[in-house]
């Protein structure tokens, strides 16, 4: 049995603390007032006066302020108040590319678990106590994310726009939309996914602690068929929660490969973390079943995964970048223009960085190597995220400041937690896992 | 110059793994197996030493990128620049993304054959050469150990049964 060492648990709260007061100074000095939001951009905006404005109709006029933007003084006032909502959106946009972040860690090792159930693979039931120790955390992770999209429903801010029935007004896209894209199907679909996605945990779970104790392998066949119908209801529903949640910040904008897009960041960020959290726990002595060519298969799929992230990142834009429609572009116009060093940051710390670190077969088998690693790969998805949101949320007023890093702080150290006193919980190594004794000689 | 060698047979992969063990835990010098289909840590258990093709595959692959680059950059920018879906060739830079699926092409097709075509030539096949298994049946379900013998025939086949082996012979071989 794991036990929680002590230095870490307190290094979780320390980090919860720490993110919980930036977290609250981020909304406290969130302006409330367009004076306020003019004379904060003031003096923040030594840099970049000149282009701003321009930038800022230009990315953004198709938040339903495009249509009165090129009037002389009604853009005025709509730009400030534009601004307004972009500097209040900021902390709740941190907040949530945070909560989302965390939350897509444990529902893309959700996914692998299954797969790995589902396959049969007999190299992992060694770390299926790990994976479930992580996917714990999809209970409380869910229902923060629910809560913000409820908060976000009941117009506490101002992320998703077409939430705002007075955008919708103005906008004939949105209308055309409103069946599908309105807040009380949004949140049926949500609570739908979230309960489904909790529901297999849960009872995977369960399955897989009975199993070690009874005497047959009936609840081992049953975790089979339920995990296999897991993901048909995985694929479907990870697709249109992509959309839901994250495609729909900019509710003009579409792209069909979406779905896989967001998930091939939470595959890659998932295996990432058990790769890690695996490491940790044999540097403790824990696990001493599990050897060097497990982990030289996790950092294979870390190395994998993170070139189909870039595959599908780079399908996404070529098409968009080749066909030059206007209302496809506007999407990477904003990314070009205001978050040059994220955007491409973001592709050096997913691609470039694994594919020549991970390449050489020796340097996957070194385990403080995959720690590095994961840690760079991990960053670099955080700032997926942040590109995906924060352009429609709060345009060129982002920075990674307080209420980001205090985001960070308080879920990642939540997760830390979470899933570690997950992990107290059982055996660290399963019993009669029919597939333990293959797992216990895998050897590549 | 003629050599004399003692060859074993054996039915099953993992007999033959731990035969190569065995021998070699007894310090003799097992020149070539002779195996159907590659068996998963053979050459650890030989002894031999890591492949440097993973090496050649890199720099094939570098190669591979630079002449993709090097070419569009000819065909498509210098030598005959044209206004495609209103992006005009200007610059390679500029039209880089068009050229991202030709680069990745290139790549993974100058590493994929020019490592065939090495690893063809470092282990001397060409066409029409004559086959070196000694005995037809390793291209089947049999896998043969081949030893070099020095005046200790007896001893060594009596080793080789003792591992299992399914037949055992002493044959000349040219070299």
């Amino acid at each position: 049995m794991y036990t929680f060492s002590n230095k870490l648990r307190l290094g979780s709260f320390i980090a919860m603390g720490l993110g919980f007061i930036f977290l609250v100074i981020g909304f406290i000095s969130a302006p409330s007032t367009v004076e306020e939001a003019k004379a904060m951009v003031a003096v923040h905006d030594d840099g970049h006066g000149g282009g701003h404005a321009e930038a800022a109709t230009e990315s953004h006029g198709d938040q339903g302020h495009g249509a009165e933007a090129s009037h002389g003084e009604e853009h005025d006032s709509s730009h400030d108040e534009h601004l307004l909502s972009q500097l209040k959106n900021r902390p709740w946009s941190a907040l949530y590319v945070a909560a989302f972040f965390f939350f897509m860690i444990s529902l893309g090792v959700l996914a692998f678990y299954a797969i790995q159930r589902a396959a049969q693979a007999g190299w992992s039931p060694l770390l299926f106590r790990v994976m479930e120790g992580i996917t714990a955390y999809l209970v409380p992770g869910g229902i923060i994310v629910f809560v913000i999209l409820l908060l976000s429903a009941m117009h506490m801010n101002h992320m998703f726009v077409w939430m705002d029935p007075e955008v919708v007004a103005h906008d004939e896209l949105l209308q055309g939309k409103a069946g599908y894209l309105n807040p009380t199907f949004f949140l049926i679909r949500a609570a739908i996914f979230l309960g489904g996605w909790i529901f297999y945990r849960q009872y995977s779970r369960k399955l897989s602690l009975a199993q070690d104790e009874s005497d047959d392998n009936t609840n081992f066949v049953k975790n089979f068929r339920w995990s296999a119908g897991f993901l048909v209801f995985y694929l479907v529903t990870e697709s249109m929660m992509s959309w839901d949640w994250i495609m729909s910040v900019d509710p003009h904008w579409f792209s069909t490969l979406f779905g896989w897009y967001v998930f091939a960041s939470m595959f890659v960020s998932g295996i990432t973390v058990i790769a890690m959290v695996t490491v940790y726990l044999k540097s403790k002595g824990y696990l001493e079943d599990v050897n060097d060519s497990h982990i030289h298969d996790l950092a294979k799929f870390m190395f994998g995964i993170s070139i189909f992230w870039t595959y599908l990142w780079f399908a996404q834009f070529m098409l968009i970048w080749y066909a030059n429609i206007p209302e496809e572009v506007t999407y990477y116009v904003a990314r070009f223009q205001d978050y040059k060093l994220p955007f491409f940051g973001m592709l050096a710390l997913n691609f470039v960085f694994p594919l020549l670190v991970l390449m050489n077969s020796d340097y996957k088998r070194i385990n403080w190597f995959v720690i590095m690693t994961g840690i760079v790969v991990l960053f670099g998805h955080y700032l997926d995220i942040f590109n995906m949101i924060m352009p429609a949320t709060v345009g060129d007023q982002w920075f990674i400041g307080l209420p980001e890093i205090g985001g960070i702080l308080f879920f990642g150290g939540l997760f830390v937690y979470w899933i570690f006193t997950a992990l107290t919980k059982a055996p660290l190594q399963p019993k009669r896992n029919p597939f333990i004794e293959e797992s216990r000689h895998f050897h590549y | 110059m003629a050599s004399k060698v003692i060859q074993a047979l054996y039915n099953d992969d993992d007999v033959l793994m731990h035969a190569v063990k065995k021998v070699r835990a007894e310090h003799h010098h097992i020149e070539e197996v002779y195996t159907p289909f590659p068996v998963h840590g053979l050459d650890k258990a030989m002894g031999l030493a890591d492949t440097r093709i993973a090496i050649t595959s890199f720099l094939y692959g570098c190669l591979g990128l630079t002449v993709a680059i090097v070419m569009m950059n000819f065909i498509m920018i210098e030598d005959w620049p044209q206004d495609i879906g209103g992006k005009p060739s200007f610059t390679y830079l500029e039209n880089m993304p068009a050229f991202v699926p030709i680069m990745f092409e290139l790549t993974v097709f100058f590493a994929a054959h020019l490592m065939v075509i090495t690893f063809y030539l470092r282990s001397r096949m060409w066409p029409f050469k004559k086959a070196e298994n000694p005995d037809k049946r390793t291209t089947d379900d049999h896998f043969l150990m081949e030893i070099g013998l020095h005046d200790n025939e007896n001893e060594l086949a009596e080793l080789l049964w003792e591992t299992g082996a399914v037949e055992v012979k002493v044959t000349e071989k040219e070299s």
